[in-house]
């Protein structure tokens, strides 16, 4: 049984559908990231599944237990939001122990469960600080251990690394992920950063608009995106107009390139063909490899560990791609603006979607 | 097609938690409150002047009579002409004064502040008494200003000393908050300082003088103590609504003249919520705040003119603390404590002051609780959209009712035989409601905006880790806007040492307050004695801000230690 059962959940402000009959499931234990750009509708799904902001039809189960109707004070869950919601006046030890207080146990107790709180996030020493003297890196850490100390059921995480800079979100990114792994506790997390999602979930649900695109383990949501919104969300990725001609080929202006077997969509439709631009192959190309197309480079990006090149397909009026280079290949083909090559677009690398 | 293939879902119905319960239980309780302490005395004062003198209904009879009569219709007039006159005078001066404390640099720049706030303090009766003193019959410059000081004259000089801090506070606060960038673009772009005025400074306090002018003119046309001592024969609707009421037990046509009354200034007050909601989107979290560099010529124009608005506003003061202690003006100057000694004057003796002392300890204490616990219900308690939206415009209404109005609403609302309440009225508690009422919005909107500034989430928190909702209010919310609480309860307190206008009406003999014996000594022809007793109460609402500014620095500082960084 899973921990979290959603069926036909919808979120609608008056004419407005800010959730459409969204149904998911989550097993005990999994780390799930709801992804997605902003007004997806990935924070009112989460605020409903905590009963903050109620869904307007649907029903949620937990272990079972139907909370659809139940308010926030009656559901299992940890919550830590974008702004920590750290009580300012409160010491570090109290916001921990803030809900472990109501509970009624000895203060003892409390105390050695709120050392060890501390102690688990990495900030054994803070104890008697108030919140303004933490960075924010150590207020996340405090706000985490607050949300953890009733020991919830699920952990909701509403962008909870959003508001801190690139070098303190990477470590965290680390921290949680091991934290909650170590811990055991279904997590929820919400956020708008694909590579944050990537590395951290064990599944991904992509949003759009209110729906969901597609759930699946990060590899999948990567490499088999199952809609142009998801190719284009996740990752970079070029999109080629063309044509179905057959079931396996595709027709760009002018060339033909093969696929795999398309099932879901006819010949002559019209589609986008999609390849990731480090999925471009350049280097030994075999004489007799598929999809070979003979291009120029038109526009050489510097982005640090390598090129990403803009590169004109000959032959055609403007069909254009992008491929990432890494610096050895830069170097050792002599890669330059106007230089013409050779390269190879893998058949299974490359997805079609209708356009 | 059956019915569950249907479009239509379940609306879902969501359980209410003991916090949501107990919360919206709260706010039916303040929607009541309110409706009692506001809502039903303005309706009976409406209804009232639909009646004759034996309360049958006469429709439209009491304001068609007051209408035709040219006495009454001639005060309507006068109130908007002094209003008119007034704003345009206190507006640019109020301007140009925050201008030089928020733009220039000031030698002793909290001094200058400190003496604009002065006025506040006071009743509005002490300006008038100051006037009669300095140009009065027997003043010191008699005939100075050209005739009698009695009338438009006095009461135009009078307002703009009473109304001086009131615009000063709201221009301050619109020249306070400008963007430095603004200023180093039009430098950049080699705009002269003249140019920089008009197309950056005054379109940035725009709102700001829409704002004060609106609260000026409504000021001097409901206010009622200066009309009373230095009008002379210049009648305004204020002493109009008095002596329909107290002199000739007209409480019909009283009724109809503050509704006369209280219609321009629920005008001026919607106009001016309608201005604030722009003023809103003016200040972005990006802007560099200003902070203005010596100059010599413009720093030593505005310190001349701060001083000399200064010295007004103290010689206006100092008239009548000096005129409190003189034996017999203008024939023995000498100097006696004499005219302290109230019960020669007033059968209530120093006891109205301490009636005053303890209403406005009681209005501030109990005000301040139910101003903020009545904001935080309001703000936090989740849906309950339609209750929520009736005690927010009962909360507001109050601004928009002049206090004299307020009180005549009182007093048909109370005193109705048939009314439960009907016990409250001749007491001291009544005055405290009374005052309460008069100053809800103001309390309101301070508290409403300091737990606007604090994590929405804190409530969400509270409820995932299963801590009742009051629980947090008294650990963290209320800690957290103490300030704002104190701000609350100096304001109650201050406004009720001052107020005469809402509780002329209600006192009775026992229950005198220090504003109202001033008014009954000045009318007795004691001038000095009602200045006495101004002085009194300005001496005690000053030192009560005096202490909440030490209290402020010192034991906030120490008892908000997680402030600081």
């Amino acid at each position: 049984m899973p921990l979290l059962e959603v069926r036909n959940l919808s979120k609608r402000y008056g004419d407005f559908t800010a959730l459409g009959d969204i149904s998911l499931d989550i097993a005990e234990g999994e780390f799930v990231c709801f992804l997605g750009p902003s007004g997806c509708g990935k924070t009112t799904l989460l605020r409903a599944i905590a009963g903050l902001d109620p869904q307007s039809s649907g029903t949620i189960h937990q272990k079972g237990r139907d909370i659809s109707a139940l308010p926030p004070s009656k559901r299992d869950f940890g919550i830590v939001f974008q702004s920590y919601a750290l009580f300012p006046n409160l010491t570090v030890v109290e916001n921990v122990g803030y809900g472990l207080v109501s509970r009624r146990q000895r203060k003892a107790a409390i105390g050695l469960r709120v050392n060890e709180l501390l102690t688990l996030v990495g900030l054994p020493d803070a104890g008697s600080k108030y919140p303004a003297q933490l960075s924010g890196g150590q207020q996340q850490r405090v706000a985490l251990a607050r949300a953890l100390a009733t020991s919830p059921g699920l952990l909701l995480l509403d962008e909870p690394l959003s508001a801190l800079d690139a070098r303190v979100r990477l470590r965290l990114r680390h921290e949680i992920k091991a934290l909650q792994r170590t811990l055991g506790v279904t997590t929820i997390m919400v956020t708008h950063d694909q590579e944050e999602a990537l590395t951290m979930a064990d599944r991904i649900v992509v949003m759009n608009q209110g729906a969901i695109e597609q759930v699946g383990t990060p590899q999948e949501i990567y490499r088999r995106p199952a809609t142009a919104f998801v190719a284009d969300f996740v990752g970079s990725m070029n999109f080629l107009a063309g044509t179905l001609v057959a079931p396996d080929k595709v027709k760009v202006d002018g060339l033909t390139f093969g696929c795999t077997a398309q099932d879901g969509l006819a010949p002559g439709a019209k589609v986008a063909l999609c390849i990731r631009p480090e999925d471009v192959r350049v280097r030994d190309l075999p004489s007799d490899i598929a999809n070979r197309v003979a291009v120029e480079v038109a526009e050489l990006d510097f982005v640090g560990a390598f090129c990403r090149a803009t590169l004109k397909v000959q032959g055609t009026a403007d069909v254009a791609m992008t491929a990432d280079f890494s610096s050895n290949l830069i170097r050792d083909l002599g890669v330059e603006l106007g230089r013409k090559l050779d390269v190879a677009l893998p058949p299974d690398r490359l997805r079609v979607f209708a356009a | 097609m059956s019915l569950a293939a249907s479009n239509r879902l379940p609306v879902l119905r969501v359980a209410m938690s003991r916090d949501d319960l107990m919360m919206r239980l709260g706010v039916v309780l303040l929607a009541v409150v309110l409706l009692v302490i506001v809502g039903l005395p303005l309706w009976s004062l409406l209804s009232k002047g639909f009646e004759d003198r034996d309360g049958k209904f006469v429709g439209l009879a009491n304001y068609v009579s007051y209408f035709s009569t040219p006495a009454l219709f001639d005060s309507a007039l006068n109130s908007f002409h002094v209003a008119a006159v007034c704003t345009l005078i206190v507006v640019p001066l109020a301007f140009f004064y925050a201008y030089a404390l928020t733009r220039t640099v000031l030698p002793v720049r909290w001094l200058f502040q400190g003496i604009s706030l002065i006025p506040i303090f006071a009743p509005s009766l002490l300006p008038g008494l100051a006037l009669v003193y300095l140009f009065g019959n027997q003043g010191f410059f008699k005939g100075a200003l050209g005739g009698p000081i009695y009338g438009f004259d006095g009461i135009v000089i009078a307002q703009v000393f009473y109304c001086f801090p009131h615009a000063t506070l709201i221009l301050v606060t619109a020249l306070a908050t400008a963007d430095a960038r603004l200023y180093e673009a039009a430098d950049a772009l080699g705009a002269s300082k003249l140019r920089v005025f008009f197309t950056v400074t005054l379109p940035g306090a725009k709102y700001g003088l829409i704002s004060a002018a609106l609260v000026v003119f409504t000021l001097v046309l409901t206010d009622f103590g200066i009309a009373k001592v230095i009008g002379g024969n210049f009648n305004v609707l204020a002493t109009d609504v008095y002596k329909q009421v107290i002199g000739q037990q007209n409480f019909s046509m009283g009724a109809v003249v503050g509704m006369v009354l209280l219609a321009p200034a629920a005008i001026a007050f919607l106009v001016d919520r309608v201005v604030q909601r722009k003023q809103v989107a003016l200040l972005t979290a990006r802007a560099v705040p200003l902070i203005p560099k010596p100059k010599l010529g413009r720093d030593l124009f505005f310190t001349a003119f701060c001083t000399v608005v200064s010295l007004g506003i103290l010689t206006i003061l100092g008239m009548a603390a000096w005129g409190s202690l003189i034996k017999y003006w203008p024939y023995n100057l000498s100097l006696t404590l004499a005219n302290y000694n109230f019960t020669n004057f007033d059968a209530s003796g120093w006891d109205s002051y301490f009636n005053s002392v303890e209403m406005a300890i009681g209005a501030a204490v109990f005000g301040t609780a139910l101003m903020f616990v009545g904001a935080w219900l309001n703000e936090k308690t989740r849906e309950f959209f339609l209750m929520r939206g009736i005690v927010q415009f009962l909360a507001f209404l109050p601004m928009a009712v002049p206090g004299l109005v307020l009180g005549l609403g009182y007093i048909f609302f109370f005193n109705a035989p048939n009314n439960p309440l009907n016990f409250l009225y001749a007491t001291l508690a009544i005055l405290m409601i009374n005052t309460v009422a008069h100053f809800y919005t103001v309390g309101h909107l301070t508290a409403t905006t300091a737990l606007k500034q604090i994590d929405p989430e804190f409530e969400s928190v509270s409820a995932s880790l299963k801590v009742p909702v009051w629980r947090t209010f008294a650990r963290v919310t209320a800690p957290i806007c103490l300030p704002a609480i104190l701000d609350i309860a100096i304001y109650l307190f201050v406004n009720a040492m001052t107020t005469v206008s809402s509780v002329i009406f209600l006192y009775a003999p026992d229950t005198k307050l220090a504003s109202v014996a001033a008014v009954n000594i000045e009318e007795a022809g004691t001038t000095a004695a009602a200045a006495a007793l101004c002085i009194v109460i300005v001496i005690t609402s000053a030192a009560v801000k005096a202490l909440h500014v030490l209290a402020d620095r010192f034991l906030l500082g120490r008892l908000q230690a997680w402030r600081r960084r």
